[in-house]
């Protein structure tokens, strides 16, 4: 039988990405998700897998290690907390442009600037719109349990293989920190450099007799080739649109009115929903799994049967844009947030509702 | 059934292990669980809170606005929630704290055990008197699941105190009065 275990977030993310065959993980400290590298440093992974756990200089040095081993083909990963992933920007870039694998985790808190280490949702448009510079995309995966720390782990180094692109883990302060049971991916061995090199033949793994020089880099001084590779990215992110939408649907089928949430989000408005349905209000929930890309096509199919839209968020309202985008005026779209590292009640979110959408 | 519970106290009286012993006993249940502690500056000096969920269904939302069963052990904790207490809920209190809550659309418990701890130098097992308290006035969970999940969450090195504990549970069970 699976052993079910007991364990915060953070700590499944680590034991997660041991057990999927991590080559790498590089990171620098901050709360609330200190637990990823200590969970990693209790485990000792370079005494059975092999997996190099590095706490680097610096959150910059960090992505950049990142950025080196993923160019080897290897199986990497950073973790931080807001401020740290604004350090961690021009690397993200630099990976997306050279196409490289690698997996970041953002355990969020409020901000802006240094702001509280209290949990928050305010980096979705860094998530999700580009953060670093240039015309790039993330697939975002937004977890909203335990367990989904786990198995989002397990799903993005598949999704950042398969697209040869970074793929960020979302999560909040609340997700990470709080525990709750969950049953842990089995066991993988990491992967040979023979079978790295048999896999991914663009790894800069040294380069054997009678091979071709392999090159990653993500500068091109001659515009017509820097346009080429942006429109082999873009078609390659049409592609992530059209086969990675995931979502959650929750008493959707007969909804007058619609919550749109993830992540803790999502977990306080499930709460919502039950209680508006007690009143007799019947309200679903529309969890996005994936941020990038976003479930436009499920939206807008509700735009079509309900009333109204509500979405939750702890920001001033970032998500909302995209679920704006997707219903395209059919039905009023309002927001509700917390800011600045609170999480709202669900009677919060039940008050919202009725003031904003069940008129 | 489903408890939701939140556990309130000065940073160092060991709410959040309380938190965690109650929330493996739920996982030796066979229940869904969830445990949100207070994590910010709070943990380092002023109160620290911890949610419990224990359910037989999924849990939904891990932050509430009203509990079953508050716990508090100061008298910052008793102000703030007070109030949160479902109607018909429990609410348990610490001997030390001088202003109660006057409500009467719920049940009330006074368990002394800071005092008692300081007289026989039990304060290392404070939480685990309180926790006894709880199990008692509210049975979400066996003596013996408490203790089971106390070793889960004990590191083996300190297993040799679980006697201890037990002792102070029961003392727990024993202290616990209704004032309302």
């Amino acid at each position: 039988m699976e052993e079910v275990r007991l364990m915060k977030g953070n700590e499944a993310i680590a034991e997660a990405a041991i057990r999927c065959g991590c080559d790498g993980y590089f990171g620098y400290p901050i709360t609330p998700q200190s637990e990823i590298m200590e969970t990693m440093m209790l485990l000792k992974p370079w005494e059975t897998t092999g997996m190099v756990v590095l706490q680097a200089e610096s959150e910059v040095a960090a992505i950049n290690m990142v950025y080196g081993a993923a160019g080897c083909g290897k199986k990497s990963m950073t973790s931080s907390s807001s401020p740290g992933i604004s350090l961690k920007q021009e690397g993200i870039s630099y990976i997306a442009s050279a196409e490289l694998p690698c997996v970041i985790v953002n355990v969020m808190r409020g901000g802006p600037g240094l702001g509280t280490i209290q949990p928050s949702q305010a980096d979705y448009y860094q998530s999700v719109k580009g953060g670093g510079h240039g015309d790039y995309k993330m697939i975002v995966l937004a977890p909203a349990s335990v367990q989904e720390m786990a198995d989002h782990t397990v799903l993005a180094f598949d999704l950042a293989f398969k697209y040869r692109t970074p793929v960020m883990l979302l999560a909040d302060g609340v997700i990470g920190q709080m525990m709750e049971k969950v049953v842990l991916p089995p066991f993988q061995p990491r992967m040979t450099e023979e079978e790295i090199r048999e896999k991914y033949p663009w790894g800069t793994l040294g380069k054997l007799k009678g091979n071709k020089k392999n090159v990653i880099t993500s500068l091109a001084l001659l515009s017509e080739e820097m346009e080429k590779t942006n429109n082999h990215l873009q078609a390659k992110y049409r592609e992530i649109e059209k086969n990675e939408v995931l979502y959650e649907e929750f008493q959707c089928e007969d909804a007058d009115y619609l919550i749109v949430a993830f992540g803790t989000c999502a977990r306080v408005c499930q709460k919502t929903v039950e209680m508006a349905r007690e009143e007799g209000i019947k309200v679903g929930l529309l969890r996005p799994i994936t941020l990038f890309p976003f479930p436009t096509e499920t939206i807008k199919k509700y735009a079509e049967q309900t009333k109204g839209m509500l979405s939750v968020e702890m920001n001033a309202g970032q998500m909302i844009d995209d679920v704006r985008l997707a219903v395209n005026g059919k039905v009023p779209v309002e927001h509700y947030g917390r800011l600045g590292g609170i999480v709202p009640a669900p009677d919060e979110v039940l008050n919202a509702l009725k003031e904003k959408i069940v008129k | 059934m489903k408890e939701e519970i939140i556990i309130s106290g000065f940073g160092g009286q060991g709410v959040l292990s309380m938190g965690k012993i109650l929330a493996y006993s739920g996982l030796l249940q066979g229940q869904e669980v969830s445990w949100m502690p207070s994590y910010g500056p709070e943990q380092r000096g002023g109160t620290a809170n911890v949610t419990v969920i224990l359910s037989d269904e999924r849990i939904s939302s891990p932050v509430l606005n009203s509990y079953d069963t508050v716990v508090v052990l100061n008298q910052p904790s008793m102000d703030k929630f007070e109030s949160k207490v479902k109607p018909g809920g429990t609410l348990i209190f610490d001997g030390t704290i001088q202003h109660v809550s006057a409500r009467k659309d719920i049940n009330i418990y006074r368990i002394d055990a800071s005092n008692y701890a300081t007289e026989h130098n039990m304060l290392k097992t404070l939480n685990m008197i309180i926790l006894g308290g709880l199990i008692q006035v509210r049975p979400i969970a066996t003596v013996e699941n408490v203790l089971q999940g106390l070793k889960k969450s004990l590191p083996e090195r300190h297993h040799h105190l679980l006697p201890m504990n037990e002792e102070a549970i029961k003392t727990g069970m024993n202290l616990i009065e209704k004032v309302n």
